[in-house]
């Protein structure tokens, strides 16, 4: 355990739009140089969440420590320190991807050739002279984490920042949030990809209707799952009362294409298919935090 | 701080220019109106009453030096009188030795009245100074303000002054809408700025595209073609062209803050700034309006701009007719602001 004070102490904040609670009492403690992921469906008070501790929404109440201090009202001394990626990107209308990068530098008092090598960061350098309106999605998107980065920050909040993001692009940014990280810098970030939680995160919290369910590196929510292991084999390979027969084979089903055997003892299972042969296609799949969110909402995930 | 002071008002400064609906409505509409009515009125109230005349001598002479009428010279008598009697002109003058004949039409009363006077006038006075006596009564005319100010006097400074109202008030609001709107404002929140920086990179944006605007519209009545002429105490308009964009950009940040898209706050902008175009001497002298509607214009801080600008670019006045037009500006700014800052939001909801 590190003694560095904790970048973020949250205990026990709640807001409410009128009826509907957005955030109910979510308590957590963010360490200094963690990567910290927040998952949870849509309306589950993600945003929420990460705006009343950036300082943006004011909450009803609880409190929260940002670097040791309180983020609201407005706290001017604090706003250098901290990097933010809204939701919805912000843009000043009609300015270039370069220009917006300058306009935003200099408000935290950093130079136009730091702005230049963000945007290469980002993988931008192309789009640098391209109007706001006229980027895609998953470049608007890139231009607005630039911004949140472009003065160094220590606490990073990204809400979202891989949405809309083809795969190379989200690979790339992957490095470019680890490289941050490796340099002592906290992250908080929420996402709708569990795949990548996994891979990014020290920590995650999943939340669900403004509460935070469970919350633990990503390896010991799936494991604390103690879910079975699923062995997918292309469906006619072997018949179902086969599967069945299989020592160890805790439930069979099968779909159009696929026959799954779910088993908590992956090993023998393995052997006697290769015994009989029947390996063609076969897929293995552990436990993920897609399970893990799957048995604490009680819903499918679709990403 | 300066930096970001620098920075966002480049930002602001940039939306503006590279919109060009924004720079249509700011520049060329408030010109077209200024070039078709200096064109349309450019020979109005510079008319001057025609008369016949046949003969030669002094009173003609005279009459020419009084500038009020132009003669149309007859070789003939009967060709002059028919003109008057087809109603083409009021009035014939024969001179000839030393009788001075007026012939004139009955039909236009008022008409055949000033070419009497003036013909009658212009006589006596010629009698007199013939006679080598001192004249009795001393008689002594001078032109007053200015009722008969020639149209671009007065349209250019109305119509600039509308031109920057509207700009004015447009820019502060839909900036203001645009930049909540878009998150700009929440955005800009979380950086190490002071609301301060922002008003003033806008107020500072307004001014300079303001004085863009007077630059141009000036320039443009200067023209040979439109014939302005600029008061020796023009630059006396500089305050008062200065509070007049305070006022508007007020109004506007009043709009921002109340509105929440663009389509209101247009609307809202507009409700506000046509009526005072209309009833501040924009496009035409309010002298000319009746008691009532005068009392209406002075609400408006458009009349006020108007006015103050009439009075030093064209009427040459001096700083004490500072005095009425700056005050009310800086009334109204100091109110509208006041309660703009009081509804300010950085965000919807
Ligand atoms: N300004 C607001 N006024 C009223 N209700 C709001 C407001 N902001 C959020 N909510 C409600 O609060 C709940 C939580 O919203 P929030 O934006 O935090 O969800 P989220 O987890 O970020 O969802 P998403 O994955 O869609 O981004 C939602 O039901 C939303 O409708
Ligand atoms: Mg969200």
């Amino acid at each position: 355990m590190t003694l560095t004070p904790p970048a973020i102490v949250v205990e026990d904040i709640h807001k409410a739009y009128g009826e509907l609670k957005a955030v109910d009492g979510v308590s957590f403690t963010v360490a200094e140089g963690e990567f910290f992921g927040i998952l949870g469906p849509n309306g589950a008070g993600k945003t929420t969440t990460l705006e009343i501790v950036e300082g943006l929404r004011v909450p009803d109440g609880g409190s929260v420590r940002l670097l040791g201090e309180n983020p609201f009202p407005r706290n001017v001394a604090l706003l250098p320190r901290i990097g933010v990626q809204l939701q919805a990107s912000a843009f000043f209308e009609k300015l270039t991807a370069r220009e917006q990068l300058e306009t935003f530098a200099s408000l935290y008092g950093i130079d136009a050739k730091t702005a230049g090598e963000m945007l290469d960061l980002v993988g931008l350098t192309d789009k640098a002279d391209t109007r706001e309106d006229k980027l895609s999605g998953g470049q608007r998107q890139r231009l607005s984490i630039a911004c949140a980065l472009v003065h160094d920050p220590d606490v990073v909040f990204l809400d979202e920042p891989t949405a809309a993001l083809d795969p190379q692009a989200r690979r790339n940014l992957w490095d470019v949030l680890r490289a941050i990280q490796e340099r002592g810098k906290t992250i908080v970030y929420t996402t709708h990809y569990l795949d990548e939680a996994e891979i990014l995160c020290d920590r995650v919290a999943i939340m669900d209707h403004g509460r935070i369910l469970a919350m633990d590196p990503p390896a010991t929510l799936v494991r604390g799952l103690d879910a079975p292991t699923h062995v997918i084999l292309e469906r006619g390979s072997l018949s179902l009362e086969d599967a069945r027969a299989i020592a160890g084979a805790d439930d069979v089903h099968a779909d159009e294409v696929s026959l799954t055997i779910s088993t908590r003892t992956p090993a023998p299972v393995l052997s006697t298919l290769a015994e009989r042969g029947t390996l063609d296609g076969l897929q293995v799949r552990t436990a993920t935090l897609e399970d893990v969110f799957l048995d604490l909402t009680g819903r499918e995930y679709r990403a | 701080m300066s930096g970001a002071f620098t920075s966002l008002s480049k930002a602001m400064a940039k939306g503006f220019f590279r919109d060009k609906a924004t720079l249509f409505f700011s520049f060329i509409f408030p010109l077209m109106f200024l070039v078709i009515f200096g064109l349309l009125f450019r020979d109005a109230g510079a008319e001057k009453i025609k008369i016949g005349a046949v003969g030669d001598g002094p009173v003609l002479a005279a009459l020419e030096q009084t500038g009020a009428v132009e003669l149309e010279r007859f070789d003939s008598v009967e060709v002059g009188v028919r003109k008057v009697r087809d109603g083409d002109l009021p009035g014939l003058v024969e001179a000839t030795g030393d009788t001075v004949r007026l012939r004139f039409a009955a039909s236009d009363q008022s008409r055949a009245g000033i070419v009497r006077g003036l013909v009658a006038g212009v006589t006596q006075e010629l009698n007199v100074r013939a006679s080598g006596q001192p004249p009795r009564f001393a008689f002594a005319a001078e032109q007053v303000e200015d009722a008969s100010l020639k149209p671009i006097q007065y349209l250019t400074p109305g119509i600039m002054s509308w031109g920057i109202a509207v700009t004015a008030v447009f820019g502060a609001a839909l900036t203001m809408v645009n930049w909540r709107r878009k998150q700009v404002l929440r955005r800009l929140r979380l950086a190490p700025i002071t609301p301060s920086t922002v008003l003033s990179s806008r107020l500072t944006v307004t001014i300079a595209v303001a004085f863009v605007q007077a630059l141009v519209f000036v320039g443009v009545a200067l023209l040979p073609i439109f014939g302005l002429r600029l008061s020796g105490t023009w630059w006396l308009s500089i305050p008062v062209f200065l509070l007049g964009v305070l006022a508007f950009f007020a109004i506007g940040m009043l709009i921002g803050a109340f509105c929440k898209t663009e389509e209101a706050a247009t609307g809202a902008a507009n409700i506000v700034v046509l009526p005072m175009a209309f009833l501040s001497g924009t496009f035409f002298p309010i002298d000319a309006a009746p008691p009532w509607l005068q009392s209406v214009s002075k609400a408006f801080p458009l009349r006020h701009m108007n006015d103050g600008m009439m009075d030093f670019l064209v009427r040459g006045q001096d700083a004490s007719a500072l005095l009425v037009p700056c005050a009310v500006l800086v009334g109204f700014t100091l109110v509208v602001g006041f309660i703009a800052s009081k509804v300010f939001t950085w965000e919807d909801s």
